[in-house]
């Protein structure tokens, strides 16, 4: 838009045009994209992109009302849920799952510290920071559950896959926002260790680790949160944890164990994140 | 100043040293927590499997290499599948986590007992995997697309709504006064105080979110809700482990273009 003063001359006869409305009354914010064009252009191809993905789509209308019996008593077993018929097995379920999640965390911070070092373009040659994004884009890419598959097969059931793969999912997350946190930094503490005469472990402890601790610190509680969330999942495919339980309660339509379940996951990433919350303020 | 003495000369410490001992107890009592954990699993774990697990992951890579190409063409259709259910299922998301995050931001909420309820929901939504929510949707809906886009709505509104209200309640509380006091209408000021503000910041995480669902939406076929999930969990059931990496690299490709797409469209709007 212009600046008051400038002479009307070099607006546009539409800008004018608003102009000489919202004096008489008149007024509508400016469109989002200035170009009728582009906007006809866009409007368009939403809408035949919904068209197009309506098509795709085959709801077996009969199906879901038949469902729909199925979906009230779901969302009524939400009050009333029995945690007490399969108390046994959700509460191994969930004993396994929290220790799966502490025991991958602490494993897959442990890893990302070197890689995210390696990944931060400030600090690491230009080979080792390609491979370390390499190993940051592949655990980024593949679902959690992807991997469960792989490591399953590989390690056999049980929550060590679990653990494994919580692990190298971990990799990636804290890796890539620790290389970010790093990239971050200020360089003059950098520089200033090295004017001493620091070594390379003594330039990263006094310059790099003070700057970047706290948001660590952050990131790991909040990474905690998310391995426990993704334990209820692997499960499914045989890496332990709770989510087995769920995946048996869900198949056999036992909704109030189910329900039982998933609030128990609901209350206990409710604390989790009601403590990192206050950790961080604590830290920060 | 944390001061040491040497043989009566002074030693620079970090720290005091009850602050010291502290760290120390704290790093021993995380560590001693970690060996517990580790004994819980070790002893869920049949180690007889992991003896041979380096043979097993060589003959399993081996026979990934080289991918089964000709699969390639037959995979289009689920792929197209995968992204209608990450796009239309972010929006069914958004539409609905809008008037919520309203309703759950402080400013904005027009009760306290709503705001409860709104944050109830954000909160159910968003510690509950979409898969999870899949494999209820599968035993209402039935199997297919349908119950994939549902269970990607129901796991969007969690974290749009939790973004969204969080950038409402960070606005500049100036423009709604100025609003308000010109005597317009709640809606109003809403409309054009508190909209543009958070404008931008919605554009970003909605994107955000989609570039994450295409992520999520690569699994749902696990448990039956559609996309290129299905292809891999039957190829994963024939143990065709050469079109298991075809979908693997085909999902790789995805992912990487949607999250070229959502960095540049949030690089462009924030």
């Amino acid at each position: 838009m212009n600046p008051a003063g400038t002479g009307n001359e070099s607006l546009s006869a539409a800008d004018q045009q608003r102009i000489d409305q919202a004096r008489q009354g008149h007024w509508r914010p400016l469109p989002l994209i200035r170009s009728r064009h582009w906007r006809w252009i866009i409007n368009l191809s939403v809408l035949l992109y919904i068209v197009l993905a309506w098509l795709s789509v085959d709801v077996n209308w009969s199906r879901v009302a038949q469902g729909m019996e199925r979906g009230q008593e779901f969302v009524a077993s939400f009050l009333q849920p029995d945690f007490t018929s399969r108390g046994g097995e959700i509460l191994t379920g969930l004993w396994e799952s929290l220790t799966m999640t502490f025991t991958a965390t602490v494993i897959g911070v442990a890893l990302a510290v070197p890689v995210g070092l390696g990944a931060a373009r400030n600090i690491a040659p230009l080979p080792v920071y390609f491979f370390c994004r390499g190993i940051i884009a592949i655990s980024r890419t593949f679902q959690e559950i992807i991997i469960a598959i792989l490591f399953v097969t590989m390690f056999g059931f049980g929550p060590l896959a679990g653990v494994i793969t919580l692990a190298f999912a971990t990799i990636g997350f804290m890796a890539k926002l620790l290389a970010e946190d790093i990239e971050d930094t200020q360089k003059e503490p950098l520089e200033a260790i090295r004017a001493t005469g620091g070594g390379w472990l003594q330039w990263i402890n006094y310059s790099v680790q003070p700057q970047v601790m706290p948001r660590l610190i952050g990131l790991s509680l909040y990474r905690l949160d998310i391995n426990f969330r993704e334990s209820a999942v692997i499960g499914i495919v045989g890496a332990g944890g709770i989510g087995a339980t769920l995946n048996t309660s869900i198949n056999r339509y036992d909704y109030d164990t189910s329900a039982a379940i998933l609030l128990l996951i609901i209350v206990i990433v409710l604390m989790s994140e009601y403590l990192s919350g206050y950790v961080r303020k604590w830290t920060q | 100043m944390p001061v040491k003495h040497v043989n009566n000369v002074p030693v620079w410490q970090r720290r005091e040293p009850i602050r010291q001992y502290a760290i120390w107890a704290g790093w021993m009592l995380g560590g001693m927590l970690f060996l517990l954990c580790w004994k819980v699993i070790s002893d869920n774990t049949i180690w007889e499997f992991m003896s041979d697990a380096g043979t097993q992951a060589g003959s399993l890579i081996g026979r990934m290499i080289p991918p089964d190409w000709s699969i390639t063409g037959s995979l289009m259709m689920p792929l197209w599948d995968t992204i209608n259910i990450a796009t239309v299922g972010t929006a069914l998301g958004i539409l609905i986590a809008f008037p919520l995050a309203f309703l759950a931001a402080r400013n904005t909420t027009p009760h306290p007992a709503l705001r409860a309820v709104a944050l109830g929901i954000i909160v159910s939504s968003r510690s509950i995997n979409a898969l999870i929510w899949a494999m209820l949707l599968v035993t209402i809906v039935g199997p297919g697309i349908f119950a994939g886009m549902l269970a990607i709505a129901l796991r969007s509104i969690g974290f749009v709504g939790k973004l969204l209200y969080e950038a409402i309640e960070e606005i500049h509380p100036t423009p709604v006064e100025a609003m308000s006091s010109t005597g317009a209408a709640r809606t109003q000021v809403l409309a054009y105080a508190v909209w543009p503000q958070i404008m931008p910041a919605f554009a970003g995480i909605s994107v955000y979110r989609w570039d994450i669902n295409i992520r999520e939406a690569t699994t749902l076929g696990l448990v039956g809700a559609g996309g290129i999930g299905l292809q891999m969990n039957a190829a994963i059931n024939n143990l065709a482990w050469a079109q298991v990496a075809t979908v693997f690299v085909l999902i790789f490709v995805t992912v990487v273009v949607s999250e070229w797409v959502s960095a540049k469209v949030r690089h462009a709007v924030i």
